[in-house]
């Protein structure tokens, strides 16, 4: 991090503030987008999105569908001749959208996770038939995996149960302090 | 060799027979496991998605667990729970701001002199040796693909874990079965991880590509160490057959099933019965049971 940050637009000053990451180690080369395994899931490459922010088109970044079909591989940040850690932008990136009340293009994947986190806030570990029914209950997507479901639970995968930690308050506690993120 | 023991939740539910496999096959390699009191989910990848502070907070409880109990090694066998152990220590320990907000959130003064380590790593440290002179069924006659995935070996100045583009430490292990591996192209390529519900177009495409690099190459079986690249790549064969009716099923297997089996154990002691891509005949192409 020894690059001086100079890009001075307001997102470029939020995301360094809060992670330390400046867009302008960024020199645009694109290998992150030649190595990206869902680049062809996408409207704008990672790099694009990384030059949104460096010219300070945020709303173009912050609403691009990009940042939440990023699978968080990481092979991105481990290429990256700039150790410019995109994978970690990208998360900034979506927490931001987050709290900035945008309505993410990828709907679903945003549902996905409230409904994965509702069910660690609520019983401390996963939950996995909680998580889908709060995941269909939002998105609608009612007949989704019905050809493996069954199968699932008859195998003993899917516990019709919650597994619950014995004390719940630690972890509730770590979710109501940490809400708001970085601030 | 006593070893501190985070199974994840997944390990608890979508992946219950990794923990059965590796139970049993520690047991038999005079491992002794030591569970964390009461650990929760480390928030995996949807907490990092959102929320970075939760991110590091829900990992950073549970190495504090792992301190109290006085454990010295951590072993995280999913390989997401791996990652965002390992993770947050490396953020934590390298940023002293950061520091002071999960000590705000855990409301205690966070130290951790635990060592998180994964599957292979722990494999690693009880020597080829030592599963080579237990081994009980030779798996010379069969050929592995050693999937890595992702968060293994990324980011390799986090993991400090073998080769970040070209691991090989899995078949290393592996080659103490008598098994032969593969050479192959998709070892390190991402299998879609938590796009499984809400983009299950994108795990189908990718797990296909990996699929078939594995089975052009020669191999009879992939090897996974994470639950989550196992349900893409086993579960999801399902939805690929239905895209792709000519697809032909190819078996994954858990590292701790796959020793499992050389070192004796039959595959429903293993759980290997609980996956949907029927491995009956590998574990005939070795001589072993079912």
């Amino acid at each position: 991090m020894s690059t001086h940050h100079s890009a001075n637009t307001t997102l470029s000053n939020e995301i360094f503030s809060n992670t330390s990451l400046n867009v302008l180690q960024c020199y645009q080369c694109g290998k992150c987008s030649a190595g990206c395994p869902v680049r062809n899931f996408m409207i704008d490459a990672p790099n694009q999105v990384v030059r949104y922010v460096q010219l300070g088109f945020d709303d173009k970044a912050l609403t691009s569908s990009t940042i939440w079909i990023c699978a968080s591989c990481q092979t991105c940040s481990t290429r990256c001749p700039q150790n410019f850690d995109i994978a970690k932008f990208m998360d900034a990136m979506r927490e931001t959208a987050l709290n900035k009340g945008i309505k993410p293009s990828e709907k679903d994947s945003m549902e996905f996770h409230k409904a994965f986190l509702n069910q660690i806030e609520n019983h401390g570990r996963a939950y996995e038939l909680g998580l889908v029914r709060d995941y269909k209950l939002k998105t609608l997507n009612l007949m989704q995996d019905v050809e493996v479901a069954p199968e699932m639970l008859m195998k003993g995968k899917l516990n019709i149960l919650p597994h619950n930690v014995k004390d719940k308050k630690p972890v509730k506690k770590i979710f109501a302090k940490s809400k708001g993120g970085r601030k | 060799m006593i070893v501190g023991y985070y199974p994840g939740c997944s390990l608890t539910g979508t992946g219950k027979e990794y923990d059965m496999s590796l139970r049993k096959v520690l047991s038999l390699l005079d491992v002794q496991v030591e569970e964390i009191n009461d650990w929760c989910c480390c928030g995996a990848t949807s907490a990092h998605a959102t929320n970075h502070l939760l991110s590091v907070a829900l990992p950073a409880r549970n190495l504090m667990l792992a301190q109290k109990q006085n454990l010295n090694e951590l072993l995280a066998p999913c390989a997401a729970c791996y990652n965002r152990l390992i993770g947050s220590k490396h953020e934590i320990s390298h940023n002293a701001d950061l520091k002071k907000k999960v000590e705000f959130v855990l409301e205690e003064d966070f130290n951790s002199s635990t060592e998180v380590i994964n599957i292979v790593q722990l494999l690693q440290k009880v020597g080829k040796e030592k599963i080579k002179s237990l081994v009980k069924v030779s798996l010379k006659d069969i050929k592995v693909a050693c999937y890595y995935g992702c968060l293994l070996v990324r980011p390799n100045a986090v993991t400090k874990f073998d080769d970040a583009e070209n691991p090989t430490s899995m078949e290393d292990i592996i080659s103490a079965t008598g098994a032969l591996t593969v050479e192959w192209n998709y070892k390190t390529e991402c299998c879609g991880g938590a796009h499984s519900i809400a983009r299950k177009d994108i795990v189908t495409f990718l797990s296909k590509n990996i699929l078939d690099d594995a089975k052009l190459n020669g191999a009879h079986v992939i090897v996974v160490a994470c639950p989550m690249c196992h349900s893409n790549l086993d579960m999801r064969q399902r939805a690929i057959k239905k895209l792709y009716p000519s697809h032909e099923e190819i078996p994954v297997l858990y590292l701790s099933e796959l020793i499992g089996i050389a070192l004796g154990l039959n595959g429903k002691e293993l759980g290997i019965n609980l996956h949907f891509v029927d491995a009956i005949n590998l574990l005939q192409m070795v001589k072993a049971e079912m």
